[in-house]
């Protein structure tokens, strides 16, 4: 088949001004680590290092703790509702004001395109900026109570695949609710964060209020287990939440853990069947398919299976993987070589399992992390592709005959924070929802997040919710 | 008449499998009864029991619910005389205050009756994105719950912590207190009686240091209420082994039994599912 191909078209990169390093942010300053080895973070497209990070031992990071726990006695937690409203309005706008050098920023350093840094992710964390800003004036009306308090200093540690959006999704609530924060951010994807801490700078927000640490696993639990923290937030893998649960364990610290996934998304024989194709390939390619909520199990009714899948087949042909600069790109780059690692590994178990793999014809660039959209057919409940979180562009197709079949392979899994149903029947839908045992059911939609919607899991997905109301309630003691 | 008593297990009242039982004393340290002493097997089946209700019991609707729970002070106040003398002699209070304690724990029941139709709308919520699309948040049972009930308080303060916990569809493993367990047993008898479907509470008299762990490590139970558990290592250590599966956990705390309980043991076992779907014509 022949066809017009594009034009590269490049977003510039000029907009960014990228420090050969960086320290970390305590007390509204740029400091040195103190007792880490600083490491370097790369573009996982080129491969290129773009900067030196300090790394935070637990020196640093009781320093940055003291730092966020003074700034709660002396001033966020003394300021009125409505004075902590304005700073995170500000925030809010100077995100906007600099949404473009951000999403060039986070799609160097992630990897993800910049179609979706600059449509869904950068859009999204100002979004919640607005969001939480407007509560922290209205704190009395958030149903827990007249007199609700916040918890005091949260250590927050987020992961690598929404960079900037996980970071508005901790700290806009954190500080909404008169809390103070100390920020870990992943080890490949720092820039953004310590871009913000800048905008912390702009908009005067007084010091210590948002403190980022940098580094790796160490510097997390020490955030995690510092006796003077008294509310941990973490979004990450399901192993690492169970080691937090457990060091956690026997002290006041309130908890939120957002963990792993491995979603059905369920497609009946009355689905609109356009609409359905695109919503899988949202559903897992999005971002690479690093979502906790992506749609990694296709459960297809088998009366509408030879059509689905040849015309699934079809549409990832289409799929252009590449420099996620280009506008054109609709998958980039693998974040980590230790993640494509993972990827390639589980993917070659799927095959050695007997699962049939499949990839269009597609040239990968010779420098970087690359996989390309990947489907596996002939899968079953009980292979490993079909049970574990593969957090990449692969998906697992599985089919079922009636709606109870659909609910028991959906439900036949220890996590339980998303699914997604493709049918054109509204009462199919409401019952479907019902018996769904998730935290997030998209209905002919897929991947959709919003400031106002409480979005978290069942089970081993995790606990507390975040986003709307219920997120600042996590924020709350009550 | 002196008897030992049994546990009660999906519906049924059966002796510990283990075949142990355990002296039960008043306050006073003079003997009332014999009780079954639940063992780790007794646990396992009424975890067992307690899934197998749960399908049904958070599939009905939440106005059958209430019905039910109301029931059960119906059914309660029957047994008040009952109830009153049993913590009495267990609590060692006089007979007027544990008729208060039974009168309090009623009331319990029947105010948390009125709740199962009013969660969702006071808790879930519909919310407006920024999007062509419909998107409600709705509250949900988390299925099934451990509960280490407290060991002071026999009747009200278990009361207090299994009533908020089936109302919204949840199921209930329950270890009563060890020392004043006869209230338990006879609430057994009253569930049984009242149209709570067997399975939906399962309570076992016993020592909570010894079947806790287990309950604490089940796959199968999703959360946990440590509110009976007398150490802080005791409880660390059952949490620890609650991160195993990521239960929700309750941790211990002073409570005041006697006082309003708010919404917290409500949502303390719920989840919250949000759906979304697209608007367009």
């Amino acid at each position: 088949m022949s066809r017009f191909e594009y034009a590269p078209a490049p977003e510039s990169r000029a907009i960014v001004d990228i420090k050969s390093s960086y320290g970390l942010f305590v007390n509204g300053q740029f400091v040195e680590a103190t007792d880490g080895k600083p490491f370097k973070t790369v573009s996982p497209a080129s491969e290129e290092v773009l900067a030196e990070v300090g790394e935070a031992g637990p020196a640093d990071v009781d320093k940055a703790v003291r730092a966020a726990r003074k700034a709660f006695d002396k001033v966020w937690g003394p300021m009125s509702g409505k004075d902590r409203a304005k700073y995170l309005f500000r925030i809010a706008r100077l995100i906007q004001e600099r949404a473009r050098e951000l999403a060039v920023l986070e799609s160097l350093d992630n990897g993800k395109p910049i179609r979706e840094s600059r449509d869904v992710d950068i859009p999204l964390v100002a979004a919640h900026f607005f969001y939480y800003a407007g509560w922290a004036d209205k704190l009395e009306y958030a149903g827990v109570g007249d007199d609700p308090q916040p918890w005091g200093v949260a250590g927050q540690v987020i992961p690598w695949n929404f960079p900037m959006l996980m970071l508005a999704w901790k700290i806009a609530p954190a500080l909404a609710a008169g809390n103070t924060v100390v920020l870990k951010p992943a080890e490949t994807t720092p820039l953004t964060a310590l871009a913000f801490a800048e905008i912390c700078q702009q908009a005067d927000l007084p010091p210590g209020v948002v403190n980022i640490v940098t580094g790796a696993g160490r510097t997390g639990q020490a955030l995690v287990e510092h006796p003077d923290v008294n509310k941990v937030a973490f979004t990450g893998s399901t192993a690492v939440g169970r080691a937090i649960a457990k060091s956690v364990a026997g002290t006041h610290k309130a908890v939120t853990l957002e963990l792993g996934g491995k979603a059905a998304n369920i497609v009946f024989e009355d689905a609109a069947i356009d609409q359905t194709i695109e919503g899988i390939v949202n559903g897992i390619f999005f971002n690479q398919g690093h979502v906790c909520c992506a749609g990694s199990r296709l459960l297809v009714q088998e009366s509408v299976y030879d059509e689905v899948l040849a015309r699934l087949k079809r549409r990832m042909s289409t799929l252009r993987v590449g420099d996620p600069l280009d506008k054109n790109t609709d998958i980039g780059a693998i974040n980590s070589a230790a993640q494509l690692a993972k990827i390639r590994e589980l993917s070659q178990i799927g095959e050695d399992e007997g699962a049939e793999r499949w990839s269009p014809e597609c040239e990968l660039p010779a420098n970087g992390y690359w996989f390309p959209p990947t489907v596996f057919t002939g899968v079953s409940q009980a292979h490993r592709i079909a049970r574990e979180e593969i957090f990449g562009p692969v998906l697992s197709v599985l089919t079922f005959r009636t709606p109870a079949e659909a609910v028991e392979k959906a439900n036949n899994t220890p996590f339980g924070l998303s699914a997604g149903i493709w049918t054109e029947k509204g009462s199919r839908i409401l019952w479907m929802a019902n018996q769904l045992r998730a935290g997030v059911v998209w209905a002919n939609t897929f991947n959709r997040f919003d400031p106002t919607s409480p979005f978290g899991g069942y089970k081993e997905s995790g606990y507390g919710r975040e986003g709307g109301r219920h997120g600042l309630e996590a924020y709350l003691a009550h | 008449m002196r008897k030992t008593y049994k546990l009660y297990i999906g519906g049924a009242f059966p002796r510990s499998e283990s075949g142990r039982s355990y002296v039960v004393n008043n306050a006073k340290g003079k003997f009332l009864a014999n009780a079954s002493q639940a063992s780790r097997k007794d646990a396992r089946d009424a975890v067992v029991a307690a899934r197998k209700a749960f399908g049904g019991w958070h599939a009905r609707t939440a106005y059958n619910r209430g019905q039910v729970l109301y029931r059960i002070a119906e059914v309660m106040e029957g047994r008040h005389q009952q109830f009153s003398s049993e913590v009495s002699q267990s609590e060692g209070l006089s007979i007027a205050k544990a008729r208060a304690v039974v009168d309090a724990s009623i009331d319990r029941w029947v105010w948390y009756a009125g709740w199962a139709d009013k969660l969702a709308q006071v808790v879930g919520s519909s919310n407006p994105v920024a999007g062509p699309y419909f998107d409600f948040s709705l509250p949900e049972a988390t299925g099934v719950v451990a509960v280490l009930a407290p060991q002071d308080s026999s009747l009200l303060g278990l009361t207090s912590v299994i009533a908020p916990a089936i109302v919204s569809g949840n199921t209930v493993v329950a270890v009563s207190s060890f020392e004043r367990p006869l209230p338990a047993v006879t609430l057994g008898e009253v569930m049984a009686t009242s149209d709570v479907p067997g399975g939906v509470v399962n309570l076992l008299t016993g020592s909570a240091s010894e079947i806790g762990p287990w309950l604490a490590s089940h796959d199968d139970v999703n959360a946990i209420d440590l509110c009976g558990v007398a150490s802080d290592d005791e409880a660390r250590d059952l949490e620890i082994a609650a991160a195993g599966n990521l239960k929700r956990v309750r941790r211990p705390a002073d409570e005041d039994w006697s006082a309003d309980q708010g919404l917290s043991r409500l949502t303390q076992y719920l989840e919250l599912k949000t759906v979304w779907h697209p608007i367009g014509v």
